[in-house]
């Protein structure tokens, strides 16, 4: 069935690297989207007329735009009309940033305004000042919602890193690809292995991820 | 910085993208609503055996990236003699990529339909398909509507990987134009108002449809 080939020199090795490869990019990618989007959730719900404009129109540009055509705007787009040349992989970094800050910024935004006003005022009545209001009796609660909602961005942003292989970076996908055409020759089925393969070990990277984000919102809810 | 004569003579070629990207995309998205309300059903009602089934396809498609997904079927698949033409691929792939995620939110619209619900029309002497049909689909699918929307949007922007099994949909057209002439700004231009042109008016229908079915709930 093709699967053979896998275990023929490094090929197994080679896929697993494409695998680190996507990982890497979409941890660092969540990583800057958690701290931004935390800042941009913030302001988003000080009620500024400007931010909320502001922040509209780049939530709805993230809303509508497939990832793929912000990457080729990125990593074709910005050498040919800045001039700049950005290298693929920080591409698909700046995208996926770009993407993760709006998701996590409307998250932030959403469980801010859910605390509800009791909370504030009840910790102003006990005597208790702006910061520590801050500090002991809101971020907490909303640390607690954010963190299962977070964890499930990771997953998606992982699956998002398949569309990388379109800018040229060997990530798992291109990885495989690479495999098949070395070995087309020599074993028929080795397309069936292969993308088999890839697709279990998304699976098995994602799947627990997701459990454990299904399971932290059930007991924390 | 934009060249409009490159502009006017790029524009048949995206529309034909467009069509394409259109009919697959909303195609794949029909055959999701098929799958998510037959899955959703056969776990609404506990089906035995059959709902192991579906359990397991929602969480392989939803923990799975959908360019995978197509690679899988377009390239692997034939290997085991099952043969499909691109289109059919990417309409399959989309549908049961959707179909996984409108199962799990038309599921959680069935189970908060309340069970009295079925109970009445049962004293009434509907029949149990009747019952389904007529009383518990349509309130699962009006407190679930802004999931679904959220899906459609979702799976429209998804409709972008299928270029990568050689597809002359929107983003193929724009790769492929700036492999041959280097017109990147122009070709990139085009790709962003079709886009727009395909979501936006989506994402507004979704925003007036969402506050109707909220007023529909809550009265506000």
């Amino acid at each position: 069935m093709g699967f053979e080939v896998l275990f023929k020199g490094t090929n197994f090795i080679r896929l697993l690297e494409g695998l680190g490869v996507a990982l890497r990019i979409s941890m660092i990618s969540v990583g800057i989207s958690i701290v931004l989007g935390m800042i941009l959730g913030t302001l988003m719900s000080l009620k500024n007329p400007v931010i909320t404009v502001l922040s509209r129109i780049y939530l709805e540009i993230v809303h509508i735009m497939p990832q793929m055509v912000l990457l080729f705007i990125v990593f074709f787009g910005f050498s040919k009309v800045m001039g700049i040349n950005i290298p693929a992989e920080a591409s698909a970094i700046i995208v996926f940033s770009f993407w993760g800050t709006a998701e996590m910024g409307d998250l932030v935004r959403g469980c801010l305004i859910s605390i509800p006003m009791i909370q504030y005022e009840s910790s102003y009545a006990l005597g208790m000042r702006r910061s520590k209001t801050y500090l002991y009796v809101i971020i907490p609660q909303i640390i607690r919602r954010l963190i299962p909602l977070s964890i499930n961005l990771i997953t998606r942003m992982i699956k998002t890193t398949s569309l990388i292989m379109m800018i040229g970076i060997v990530e798992v996908l291109k990885a495989g690809q690479q495999i098949i055409e070395a070995n087309r020759r020599t074993s028929p089925h080795v397309a069936f292995g292969v993308f088999a393969t890839v697709f279990l070990l998304y699976f098995l990277v994602c799947w627990p991820i997701s459990q454990l984000s299904k399971y932290l919102e059930k007991r924390w809810s | 910085m934009i060249d409009t004569d490159v502009i006017t003579n790029y524009i048949p070629l995206f529309v034909d993208g467009f069509f394409l990207t259109v009919k697959i995309g909303w195609l794949g998205i029909l055959l999701s609503f098929l799958i998510g309300i037959i899955a959703s059903a056969v776990l609404h009602f506990k089906v035995p055996v059959l709902s192991a089934v579906v359990k397991v396809y929602v969480e392989l498609f939803r923990n799975t990236p959908l360019l995978v997904q197509l690679f899988f079927i377009y390239y692997g698949l034939p290997v085991l003699g099952f043969h499909v033409s691109a289109e059919g691929c990417g309409i399959v792939g989309l549908g049961l990529l959707g179909g996984s995620y409108m199962t799990e939110t038309i599921r959680s619209g069935l189970d908060a339909v309340p069970p009295s619900q079925t109970e009445s029309a049962i004293a009434l002497g509907m029949s149990r398909p009747q019952v389904f049909w007529m009383i518990i689909l349509p309130q699962a699918f009006s407190t679930s509507v802004p999931a679904l929307v959220a899906n459609v949007i979702f799976l429209l922007k998804e409709t972008s990987v299928f270029s990568a099994i050689s597809l002359m949909d929107l983003m193929f057209t724009a790769k492929d134009l700036i492999g041959l002439y280097y017109d990147t700004t122009e070709s990139l231009f085009l790709l962003v108002v079709f886009y727009i042109i395909i979501l936006l008016p989506v994402s507004i229908a979704g925003t007036v449809i969402e506050k109707k079915a909220r007023y529909k709930i809550f009265g506000s």
